[in-house]
Parts: structure tokens; C-alpha cells; sequence
């Protein structure tokens, strides 16, 4: 059991959830809501990692962080080391693979709250902070949590972007996935049917949680 | 009494005027403490007026002043939100928070709503309304009349400046909307604002409204207290939208001044009508009377009114619809024109009515009201400030 792999996948998995928190409802919220040219586009674009092979989405991060891209470029010069396979570039190679689960969910929670509960809630003169802290967020937090956990759960299992943008640097990118991948490698059976129990549970626990929330939510019109 | 209120003296006075994509050129105004429905058919922009008012729709131009307060002015570019116009908005589907309960629902609808005093107040509201005792039940846990009190508290919460009802009573059953209609007119004693229905149902403005406004296609075509707006339609297109049945096309031939009456031709016929000098001999006009005013000939035939206009005809149907006889009768010497009446089942039996007999009817000039020829309509203005 590589206890290192987890509580890095662990740390990875949290930030992620973290940071994406409020850019979800933000985004889940306006594309719910606002109506904009290309907003198909949008939403197509933010669901490309759901399709795209995972290999396809590390290879382009892997050139937009090198060494060789202005990104790659100025964040050697800010840090002095490279963006490219280290825990930060695998940060935001996750919070860009995560972009449709966080999204997806929280913009379904928005889009089921009726737009005259919104417009009562203007009427009653309130704030747009209390709005959105008193109406909003306790009428959509089904989907706002659902999100969070899938983003978790999938943090965890990610291995084809992991691989490609982290490697497989001890304490700095070797997630549990690819801890996963290189003990079967190793012919270390024993620990990776361990590890894989273990990301299976979690991952059981977090989908089955996830479809739960979101049969709270009923679709507007309902 | 029913004069309408003068821009100045009105409490919430709106002026709004656009092209598409829902066309409207309307004025309404209300003073404090006075109800004013605005009725129309589907479509007809009642509720794009009730909107507009509450900031949930902007017009292209339009001018919104409430209680001094300027809410709307295209014409300045301003345009209050609508968390910042001091108003009440019950929602067709009252539209009550569903997480919260009763008391928490109303508790939201006021400035400061962790204050004790606020509780207090929210539980006050909750009395008034006949709810006390249900403060804990979700909207999902009430009853269609006991959302609709929820939802009228909550609205009266931040005590505003005006209060909209949109639709108020279309969503629950007859029996309960009885009981509201009661319990609002009895809520109203104690409103200081002005208060703004929308509703379609005609009988419903007549009963709890003081002036009513009649819209259609967005344009406001009429203003006045029921009575008159049924009695006096400024136009053939109101009497249509208020469901005047008798309503017919005619000309003016004289004013009698002397004998108090108008004479009017209708298809070689001469009635005598109330007197109205507003229309010039030798035009054309249209004229209604109310069903209610078209009697059976042998009743009280002796106090018989100079105004009085005898026709006969033939009574082509007999409906009989709950308590009254609806009958339709076919003058004699007027083509198609068919009048309307109404009468109760026992004299519909007392005189044996069936379809095909002939019978004389009274027309009752008093109540005959005449109105410009539809193609020729006294302009309905509707000024642009």
C-alpha cells in the first residue's frame, strides 16, 4: 500500500474540489440562468473532457505548460522550475479534466429552481448575496455537493492526464492510479488489488451518494 | 368618486409604451388604498404591465412613478431594480419559498428579518391571514388557498408601497376562491397602498375592484369603476372584451333635447335612447344594452317608460344554463341581428317560451348606451411623457 500515492491523490483530489467550488457555481449558475450567442459552445467546450481520450487532453497540457510555451516560460521564470511534472501543472491539468463534473451538476441545481421563486426573491427586496445565500444555494446545494463528490471521486481515478502532464515523481505527481499501474508492473499484485479495493469503495460511495442528492432535485417544470 | 385619480394625487402612476416583442401602449394609475384590476383576455399584456411595475420587465420607454418615488424613467435612462422598488408580488403560483416554512416565508419579505421585533411582526401577519398555528408548514405541507395567505403575508411583510397581485385566485378551487375573494376584501379595510390585480375574469374585477382597467394588445382601452366600464364601453372593442352580447351597429338620426332622448335607426327600426349630443346626426355608431335590459313585453306592462322601445320577434333558441333561460330573439325587421336576454326558469315556464313563437320585447332606452362605428373609433389616446 503506497500510503505517499493516496494522500497525495487525497491532497490533489481536495484542492481541486476547492477551487472549483466556487468557479462551479459561478459557471453552473450563469449557464443555468443567462441567456448569450454561443452559449452551445460554451457548454461543449466545458464538456469536451467528458470525450475527449484523456491521452488527447494531457498531450495538449503537457505543450501548454512545457518549457518550450510562454505559460511554461513565465511560470519557470516566477518559480524557477518547470510547471510541466510537478504538483501545481498536475493541479491544473486536474481542475481543467474536472471542469464537466463540477459544472454539469450545479448547473442542473440552478436550472430547477423555478424562475418565479427567484423573481419573489427580488421582490421581497433582497440583496443579490442574500439571494443567492438564503434561496439559492439551499435550494440547489443537492447538486452543488453531488458535483463536489464526483470531482473528488474522479480526481482520484484519473490516470491517463495524471501520466501524461505528472509522471511518476514519489510525493509530487505518483497519484494512486499510477501507484496502481506500477506496482501491477512490478508484478506486486498484493498491493495494487489492495489499492484498487480501496479507490473502488471510494468511488462506489461517492457515485452512490452523488445519485442520491441528485433525485432531490426535480427538473423545473417539474 | 370614480373620477380617475390626476397624475399628481395618484399613488403609482406608469406609463408604458413599446412595439414588440409584446406591443404596449399603457397608462395606469392608482391611488392609495384603492384597488385597480387590470382586465383582459390571454395575451392582452396585463401581466407584462403588472411586471413592468415590479422591475421583472423592462419596456422599451415608460415612465414608472411610485409614492413620489421615480422607479422608471427611459426617457432619463433610469431603471430601479427591482429589490429596490418597495413592492408586494403575489405570483399566480404564489411562488413561496419551498425550503422554508410559513413564518420563515414571511420572515423573508421583510429589511432586517433576524430582529426579534421582525418575528413578531412575521407572526402578526401570519394571524391576520388565518394561519397562526401552520407557521412551521412548508408550502409543499399547505393547502392551494393556504399558500395564496402565505404568499399575500409575505408580500405585505416589507409594508410597500404598492402591492401586485398577479392572478391571485386562478390557482385554486371555486369554493376556496370564494373564501379569498371574502377575506381579501376584508384585508383591504386596513391597506394604505395601492393595490393592483391582474385577473381575465370580469366578474372577478367587478367584485373586489374600485376602478378596473381594460387592456388588449397591450393598449389600456378603458379606466372606470365596473359599473360604468359595463354600462358605458367607450368602444364596440370594449363591449366585445367585457362579453357584451347585444351589441349592434346603428346611426344617430336626431337629438331631442326637449324630450330628454336620441333617436337612433337600426335597420329601418327607431329607438329612443338616453340622450347623447356627442354624436353628430347622420353618423354612424354602435350601441349595446345590457341583456338584463331587454324585457318580456307583458310584464309591469303599465309602467311602461317613455324610453321604452317596443320590437317583436321570433325567439330563435333557448338555452337553459343553471338558474337562468338564456334566449335568443330575432327582431322582425333586422336581418340577423339577434338579441340577447335573460330570464329565470319559473317565467320561462309562466309564458310557455319555446323556440319559433313570436313575442314583443321592450328595449329600455335608458340603458341603451351608444359608441363610435368601429371604423371610425374615437381615438384612445394614450399620452407619451
Amino acid at each position: 500500500m503506497d500510503w505517499l500515492a493516496l494522500l497525495l491523490s487525497f491532497k490533489l483530489a481536495a484542492l481541486t474540489m476547492l477551487v472549483l467550488l466556487p468557479c462551479g457555481l459561478w459557471a453552473g449558475r450563469a449557464l443555468a440562468w443567462r441567456r448569450f450567442r454561443g452559449k452551445y459552445l460554451v457548454e461543449a467546450a466545458l464538456a469536451l473532457p467528458l470525450v475527449l481520450p484523456p491521452t488527447v487532453l494531457g498531450f495538449y497540457l503537457l505543450v501548454a505548460m512545457g518549457g518550450a510555451s510562454p505559460v511554461g516560460q513565465w511560470y519557470q521564470s516566477l518559480f524557477s522550475h518547470p510547471l510541466a511534472f510537478s504538483f501545481e501543472g498536475l493541479l491544473i491539468a486536474s481542475l481543467i479534466f474536472n471542469l464537466p463534473f463540477a459544472i454539469q451538476p450545479m448547473q442542473r441545481a440552478f436550472e430547477s429552481i423555478a424562475p418565479e421563486v427567484r423573481e419573489a426573491a427580488m421582490c421581497c427586496g433582497m440583496s443579490r448575496w442574500r439571494q443567492f445565500t438564503r434561496i439559492e444555494l439551499p435550494l440547489a446545494w443537492p447538486g452543488v455537493v453531488s458535483a463536489l463528490v464526483l470531482t473528488f471521486a474522479h480526481t482520484l481515478g484519473e490516470f491517463g492526464v495524471v501520466l501524461m502532464v505528472g509522471g511518476s515523481i514519489p510525493g509530487e505527481t505518483r497519484t494512486i492510479a499510477i501507484s496502481i499501474y506500477d506496482r501491477t508492473q512490478a508484478f506486486d499484485t498484493t498491493a495494487a488489488g489492495l489499492m484498487s479495493a480501496v479507490l473502488l469503495m471510494i468511488s462506489l460511495l461517492s457515485i452512490s451518494l452523488s445519485y442520491r442528492l441528485m433525485r432531490r432535485i426535480e427538473p423545473y417544470p417539474a | 368618486m370614480n373620477k380617475p385619480p390626476s397624475t399628481s394625487s395618484a399613488m403609482l402612476h406608469a406609463t408604458l409604451q413599446q412595439t414588440g416583442p409584446i406591443p404596449l401602449a399603457a397608462e395606469i394609475a392608482c391611488r392609495q388604498g384603492e384597488l385597480l384590476a387590470l382586465v383582459g383576455p390571454s395575451g392582452s399584456g396585463k401581466s407584462t404591465v403588472l411586471r413592468s411595475i415590479a422591475g421583472l420587465y423592462a419596456p422599451q420607454h415608460g415612465r414608472i412613478v411610485c409614492n413620489g418615488e421615480t422607479w422608471l424613467d427611459t426617457a432619463a435612462g433610469l431603471q430601479l431594480s427591482t429589490a429596490r422598488r418597495r413592492i408586494g408580488m403575489v405570483f399566480q403560483n404564489y411562488a413561496l419559498f419551498p425550503h422554508l416554512g410559513a413564518l420563515e416565508n414571511i420572515l423573508e419579505g421583510m429589511d432586517d428579518p433576524t430582529t426579534p421585533d421582525a418575528r413578531k411582526r412575521a407572526q402578526a401577519l401570519l394571524r391576520k391571514v388565518h394561519l397562526d398555528g401552520l407557521a412551521a408548514r412548508r408550502p409543499a405541507q399547505l393547502s392551494g388557498g393556504q399558500q395564496q395567505r402565505v404568499a399575500v403575508a409575505r408580500a405585505l411583510a416589507r409594508d410597500p408601497h404598492v402591492l401586485l397581485l398577479d392572478e391571485p385566485f386562478s390557482a385554486v378551487d371555486r369554493a376556496t376562491r370564494e373564501k379569498l375573494y371574502v377575506e381579501l376584501a376584508e384585508l383591504r379595510r386596513d391597506l394604505k397602498m395601492p393595490v393592483i390585480l391582474v385577473t381575465h375574469d370580469l366578474d372577478e374585477a367587478a367584485m373586489l375592484a374600485d376602478r378596473m382597467t381594460i387592456l388588449s394588445r397591450g393598449r389600456t382601452l378603458q379606466t372606470g369603476s365596473p359599473l360604468v366600464v359595463r354600462r358605458r364601453p367607450v368602444s364596440a372593442e370594449v363591449a366585445r372584451l367585457i362579453g357584451l352580447k347585444n351589441l349592434f351597429t346603428g346611426e344617430v338620426i336626431a337629438h331631442q333635447a326637449s324630450s330628454g332622448h336620441t333617436l337612433i335607426g337600426w335597420h329601418g327600426q327607431r329607438l329612443k335612447v338616453r340622450l347623447q349630443p356627442d354624436f353628430t346626426p347622420g353618423t354612424g355608431i354602435n350601441w349595446t344594452l345590457p341583456a338584463a335590459d331587454v324585457l318580456l313585453m307583458p310584464l309591469d306592462h303599465d309602467s311602461r317608460d317613455p324610453l321604452d322601445n317596443p320590437l317583436s320577434g321570433r325567439i330563435v333558441k333557448i338555452v337553459a344554463l343553471g338558474e337562468t333561460v338564456h334566449i335568443q330573439v330575432q327582431a322582425n325587421a333586422t336581418g340577423d341581428a339577434r338579441l340577447s336576454l335573460n330570464v329565470s326558469h319559473h317565467i320561462a315556464r309562466r309564458y310557455a317560451l319555446a323556440e319559433g313563437q313570436q313575442l314583443t320585447l321592450r328595449l329600455r332606452g335608458e340603458h341603451i348606451h351608444l359608441m363610435p362605428a368601429d371604423d371610425n373609433p374615437r381615438k384612445v389616446t394614450v399620452r407619451a411623457r
